[in-house]
């Protein structure tokens, strides 16, 4: 007799729970963009309070059942999993999705490296990561343009497809020395960033000799690399004197795409040049 | 109570004898305080060694005032010029170097003159460097002086030296740049070369950094010994055995000393090379003339740095790099001038090799790395 009193009681709430669960109902959309105005329906009668628990979010809000609940531009605004509950005489909970705007508003593009040296097969790459005006990451895929132009090169474009937000691609540096812009664009929207294109190692480095006095005065004609391009000033230059057993030597920095300096004339030394690990041409001084 | 009063008095006598004695015949650090008050005039040296203590005691505590007093040809120079002599002119290594300590060595003696040799052990920020001074001492009735070896310093006469600059400044991103917005790339540098010594008590990793980019970089190389079960042995960083600023294409020798590890328990070496844009200028220039190898009683190498821009050079550090005959890298050593740079006036350098190394030796390369305190680098 008391077990079947327990079991009409059960049914009884949980007919009543159901009646008034179905009473107050939430009828959130499963996809909303993000930072859109949104207008939620609700049914029933009297109060409940409303619970959003998103990324980095959460919302409570007061909410009289039977009336629409509205939420303002920009209030849903990160992109992500979102979790509602309704709470009054039932709990009710929706999931749903905050999906990023359609519309890149900015690229953060990473264009690596800042600076390399001319006629570098694949030396720049270029990543672009497209977001809304929320900041929320684009996942649909969109096309991005990368185009890299200098003063003394031919413009190259790449056109590429985002993949989970990200785009990217690889590029060659100019032959010619000199500053390059290299762009992203998306969707109307353009992120600069330059490349400085530098000459490579000197090529064909050669020096010549005069007598001034008891010392030989040295200077090597313009350093250019192998595609042609002025080494730049401030580059250091080795001469080395080798006479009977001992050296001399002096680093100078180029100076207006020239190596000057000066060392004691002694007949039969031999001097040289270098670069770096470049070597240049040898005198016999007589 | 008779007792105690005999005490008294003797310990009164006993204190009144000990510090006649003292007065008269002072010992070493007794007399350097006196130096330091400047009480000294009242000493007057009696052989040709106390003399010289003497005079370098007064050097000690750099009272130029007493040890000048005491010389006898201070007629020949300025107490200025003699103190320009030990501290130097300009700002340098010498300027705030310590005497820690000297050794003399008779060499002849008369009755009326004698012959010293002062080695001068001189403690300075980077080390220990030597002095080596010939005193000439004489007897001046029956006191001795020191007649002091004066080295002046050259006199650059007036003129104008042209030089165009050349340096380069830095501007870094700032903190309210994107996250995406690159930085200055830092210089691209490279080991072109390498080498493990190991050497009694200890490991030598050497080697070699170019800087191939375009702009200076200030580089730092650290090593770590491996085990074979890839374990850390010890990591150390070159420190200053390394040109840390370098400019475009500019080669800088490296050696990373781990004392008390042997070489046989290291299986692999890890370079880690790193680098940082610098503002820095392309001046002064330093020629490194009559470089020379010596092999015997001490294996050295020496030469002359002469400034060949305007500009004096406070403190010059050489650095040498020593080859076998087949080119691999054997050892780098390292030194510092002592005195400023004038412009276009030599200043000489040794570069010391050890013994066991130097039988090995056919070729090496010298560079120089300066600081001037009115400029970068």
């Amino acid at each position: 007799m008391r077990f079947v009193f327990a079991w009409s009681l059960g049914v009884l709430m949980a007919v009543g729970l159901t009646t008034a669960a179905a009473a107050q109902e939430l009828q959130f959309p499963k996809t909303v963009a993000a930072g859109s105005a949104l207008s939620v329906p609700t049914s029933g009668s009297g109060t409940a309070t409303l619970y959003i628990v998103g990324p980095t979010q959460v919302l409570r809000r007061p909410v009289q059942l039977g009336e629409n609940i509205v939420f303002e531009r920009g209030q849903l605004a990160n992109a992500g999993h979102y979790t509602a509950f309704l709470i009054g005489a039932a709990t009710q909970a929706v999931d749903f999705d905050v999906t990023p705007e359609a519309q890149p508003s900015s690229i953060s593009f990473l264009a690596k490296p800042s600076r390399l040296a001319v006629d570098l097969h694949d030396g720049i790459s270029g990543v672009a990561y497209l977001f809304d005006i929320y900041r929320n990451l684009i996942l649909k895929p969109l096309p991005v343009s990368f185009q890299l132009s200098g003063t003394a090169s031919p413009v190259q474009v790449q056109k590429v497809d985002t993949r989970n937000g990200v785009a990217w691609v690889k590029m060659n540096s100019a032959t010619r020395s000199g500053t390059a812009q290299f762009e992203a664009d998306a969707g109307g929207v353009t992120e600069k960033r330059v490349i400085e294109q530098v000459p490579g190692d000197p090529c064909n480095l050669r020096m010549s000799a005069r007598a001034a006095g008891d010392r030989i005065e040295l200077q090597t004609d313009p350093v250019r690399d192998c595609s042609g391009n002025a080494v730049p000033d401030g580059t250091i230059i080795s001469f080395t004197e080798t006479y009977k057993g001992t050296e001399s030597t002096v680093d100078a920095p180029l100076k207006r795409g020239v190596a000057k300096t000066n060392l004691p004339a002694n007949k039969g030394a031999v001097i040289t040049v270098a670069a770096g690990v470049v070597l240049g041409n040898e005198i016999r001084w007589q | 109570m008779k007792a105690g009063r005999l005490l008294a008095v003797i310990i009164t006598i006993a204190t009144v004898v000990l510090v006649i004695i003292g007065t008269i015949w002072p010992n070493k650090t007794a007399l350097a305080m006196m130096v330091g008050t400047k009480a000294t005039t009242v000493h007057r040296p009696t052989s040709p060694m106390a003399a010289a203590e003497i005079l370098l005691a007064d050097i000690t505590e750099r009272n130029w005032q007493g040890a000048y007093s005491r010389l006898g040809n201070k007629s020949e120079f300025t107490e200025g010029e003699f103190e320009r002599d030990m501290v130097g002119t300009y700002p340098s290594l010498r300027s705030q170097a310590t005497l820690e300590g000297f050794d003399l060595h008779p060499l002849h003696a008369t009755d009326d003159d004698a012959q010293i040799r002062v080695d001068m052990h001189w403690s300075t920020v980077v080390g220990e460097f030597q002095g080596v001074r010939y005193l000439h001492v004489v007897r001046n009735g029956s006191e001795w002086q020191v007649d002091w070896p004066l080295v002046k310093e050259p006199h650059v006469p007036p003129q104008v030296i042209p030089v165009n600059y050349l340096r380069w400044d830095v501007i870094y991103r700032g903190h309210e740049d994107d996250w995406g917005t690159q930085d200055v790339e830092s210089p691209h540098i490279r080991i072109v070369d390498m080498n493990p010594v190991g050497r009694p008590g200890e490991v030598a990793v050497m080697g070699e950094i170019l800087n191939e980019d375009v702009v200076p970089a200030f580089v730092t190389v650290k090593a770590s010994l491996l085990r074979k079960d890839g374990s850390v042995i010890a990591t150390e960083n070159a420190f200053d055995k390394i040109c840390h600023t370098l400019l475009p294409k500019q080669v800088s020798p490296f050696r990373i000393d781990f004392p008390n590890v042997s070489l046989s328990e290291v299986d692999s070496v890890r370079m880690q090379p790193s680098s940082s844009l610098i503002a820095a200028s392309a001046d002064p220039v330093v020629e490194i003339e009559d470089q020379t190898l010596a092999r015997s009683p001490h294996a050295e190498l020496t030469g002359k740095l002469v400034n060949q821009s305007g500009q004096v050079v406070n403190i010059a550090h050489v650095l040498g790099t020593f080859y076998d005959g087949s080119g691999q890298l054997q050892w780098v050593s390292d030194g510092y001038v002592n005195r400023a740079l004038l412009p276009r006036t030599p200043a000489t350098f040794a570069l010391p090799i050890p013994n066991d190394i130097a039988g090995k030796i056919n070729t090496y390369r010298v560079s120089t790395s300066t600081f001037s305190s009115s400029r970068f680098q």
